[in-house]
């Protein structure tokens, strides 16, 4: 495939459980700087795309390009390692380990074995931790077990867990699952800070919350992008319409 | 002073420092030496259930097959302990003089060439921990790579120990076949059976073991302590954090065979022969109970009930030899189901507390209550009041 100057190149992806098709020819780019916003009915094939971008999933057939690089049959750590970032749909943390554990843990050094035994929480990783606790609004709750956080405070933990890493594409699967309205704002706004300097791509139902951060937004129908382009001309497009309000 | 006991408490050394005592001062001083060369029997088992909490405990990854790796151990300390006592003056009646017993009675001939390293004892001694671990690396790769967890991996372990007793038993020539080895005797000179060396070996298999706890202790304060609970919380998240999750579990899985082969090793030295019976699937299972009731997080707990189960068996096979594997499963059944963190649990939970009430009680001033839950941040102050936790599955 050709070479291109998107953060992330997918070409002709497909995959297939047992003959039916969750992605199916699928074609995206997404652009350095960019936050993308995935829509679109449940069974569309979102959630799968993100498995098979971050490795979760094996794809059929098809390519996925990082900064050039192809992604398909690397593992899911090295694809990690590139800059690869995945929040999960249901927050995925370490409940039984404190907030400044589960950031600790995050942070990219010492991964190896060896590199694990020698690793030494330095000044260097302990603000680090402290400023991505303030980002998200954890500052405050550093030590308590992170099990015990409110449902949204759980959402924005794992979103600091992978900017402790930062990861040159960031991938959230419905990070306002389960918030109040004011946590989504929050959310909104620290999202909007966050995507400086690397790309997004965001799954979410919210429409509010969708015209509120994306960039751009792709609409997704069995397995296919049905349509591509800014809020505005994507909420007024026909075809999408018919998909969400049905025949 | 203060400081010091927190620091203790903190690091989890204080419990180290009273299993200690116990087994340095309290029992040699307290005990005769057959009694005392029974515990340290004990304490050769004490070694794989402290590997188990670290690979069950802590790794999350249950083995059914860790005899195996004291088995090796084992048998790598008790084929230089069997060269040394095969000598040809004291083999001078065998029709081949000079080569292990069994062998003779087998009509081997001469010395099998993997048999000719473990003259050395330094070979022997790298072999103790080498050997289960390279096996341990072999079978955790093959494992681990694919996914293989849970249920699987313990049956394949239980799989594993199937076949090593099956095979030392049926090279009956190579291995002493169901008997073992039997009537070590010295080492590099020195007799293993008398009641000065048994002291000696007391003391060093002690030395082993704290060495061996302290070694876990500080795996489990280092970040790889810190990935293997994250890793049995959320494995994928590990994984999506660009960790190389099986090579952890591998990593574990080879730590907790050395440490088993060590206390092999000890076995033999102390009890003076290895046969096949602490390899196979029941001598396995039986040492998943003593971490068990020990208490799978607790390492100190884990040599606390292999203590405890083998004064037990012991006291009960010479009492009541019928009822004594009902006793074994009933402990078994009745840990798992009521005390599910063993003696360690009980302690942290019921007696700590009990302690602690009781020693802050004479004090006018009640210690200072923990915050019970944090302030919530202030960004979070004016949100809403965070919804319900979706039901854990």
């Amino acid at each position: 495939m050709s070479n291109t100057d998107f953060a992330l190149a997918v070409e002709d992806l497909s995959v297939s459980f047992d003959g039916f098709k969750a992605i199916d020819d699928l074609t995206l780019y997404v652009d350095k700087d960019e936050l993308r916003v995935i829509i679109g009915p449940n069974g569309a094939g979102k959630t799968t795309l993100l498995d098979l971008i971050c490795g979760k999933t094996k794809a059929t057939s098809g390519s996925i390009k990082f900064k050039n690089e192809e992604l398909t049959g690397v593992e899911e750590y090295l694809r990690v390692r590139k800059g690869i970032g995945r929040k999960f749909q249901t927050p995925s943390i370490y409940e039984n380990l404190s907030v400044f554990k589960n950031l600790e843990v995050s942070y990219p050094e010492g991964r190896s074995v060896l590199g694990a035994l020698r690793f030494k929480c330095t000044t260097a990783v302990k603000e680090r931790v402290q400023a991505v606790a303030q980002e998200i609004g954890l500052g405050d709750v550093l030590e308590m077990e992170a099990g015990l956080l409110s449902h949204g405070q759980k959402q924005w933990l794992e979103i600091g867990m992978l900017l402790m890493q930062d990861p040159e594409l960031l991938m959230l699967d419905e990070p306002i699952a389960g918030m109040s309205a004011r946590e989504r704002e929050l959310t909104a706004e620290l999202l909007k800070r966050i995507c400086v300097g690397r790309s997004v791509i965001v799954i979410e139902h919210d429409m509010d919350f969708v015209a509120q951060i994306a960039h751009k937004v792709t609409v997704m129908h069995q397995g296919k992008i049905l349509a591509e382009g800014s809020m505005e001309a994507v909420q007024s497009n026909p075809k999408v319409i018919d998909v969400y309000l049905g025949h | 002073m203060n400081n010091l006991r927190q620091w203790f408490s903190k690091s989890g050394l204080g419990s180290v420092v009273l299993l200690a005592i116990l087994l340095v001062a309290v029992f040699p001083l307290t005990l005769d030496i057959f009694r005392l060369n029974l515990i340290g029997k004990y304490l050769c088992y004490a070694f794989v259930a402290v590997g188990l909490v670290m690979l069950w405990g802590w790794g999350g990854v249950l083995s059914l097959g860790q005899g195996v790796f004291f088995g090796l151990g084992g048998y790598a300390m008790a084929m230089f302990l069997k060269l040394e006592a095969s000598d040809p003056e004291s083999t001078k009646i065998q029709t081949t003089p000079g080569i292990p017993d069994f062998m003779d009675w087998n009509q081997i001939t001469a010395l099998p060439t993997w048999w000719e390293p473990f003259k050395h004892l330094p070979f022997s001694l790298i072999a103790v921990l080498a050997v289960p671990a390279v096996l341990a690396f072999i079978v955790g790769f093959a494992m681990f790579k694919r996914r293989v967890g849970g249920v699987y991996f313990a049956i394949i372990t239980q799989a594993v120990a199937l076949i090593l007793t099956v095979l030392i038993i049926g090279q009956q020539g190579y291995t002493g076949g169901v008997n073992g080895m039997t009537d070590l005797k010295t080492m590099l000179g020195w007799d293993i059976r008398t009641d000065s060396a048994k002291y000696i070996l007391y003391f060093v298999c002690v030395g082993l073991l704290l060495a061996s706890v302290l070694l876990c202790l500080w795996i489990q304060k280092s970040k790889v302590g810190t990935l293997l609970l994250a890793m049995r919380d959320k494995e994928d998240r590990v994984r999506f954090s660009g960790y190389d999750v099986s090579m952890f579990k591998v990593f574990v899985f080879c730590l907790a065979a050395a440490i088993s082969g060590i206390g092999g090793a000890m076995f033999a030295l102390q009890v003076g022969f290895m046969s096949p019976s602490f390899v196979g699937i029941v001598p396995s299972i039986e040492m998943v109970i003593f971490a068990a009731v020990g208490g799978r997080m607790s390492l100190v707990g884990a040599v606390y009930g292999a203590l405890l189960v083998n004064f037990g068996k012991t006291y009960f096979s010479e009492t009541f030899p019928d009822l004594w594997m009902f006793c074994m499963a009933a402990l078994f059944i009745g840990v798992t189901m009521f005390f599910p963190d063993g003696l360690a649990g009980l302690y942290q939970s019921k007696l700590k507390p009990w302690l602690t009430r009781s020693r802050s009680a004479p004090k006018a001033q009640p210690p200072a209550a923990p915050p019970a839950r944090p302030a919530e941040s202030p960004r979070m102050a004016d949100s809403a009041p965070p919804t319900a936790k979706p039901a854990q599955a």
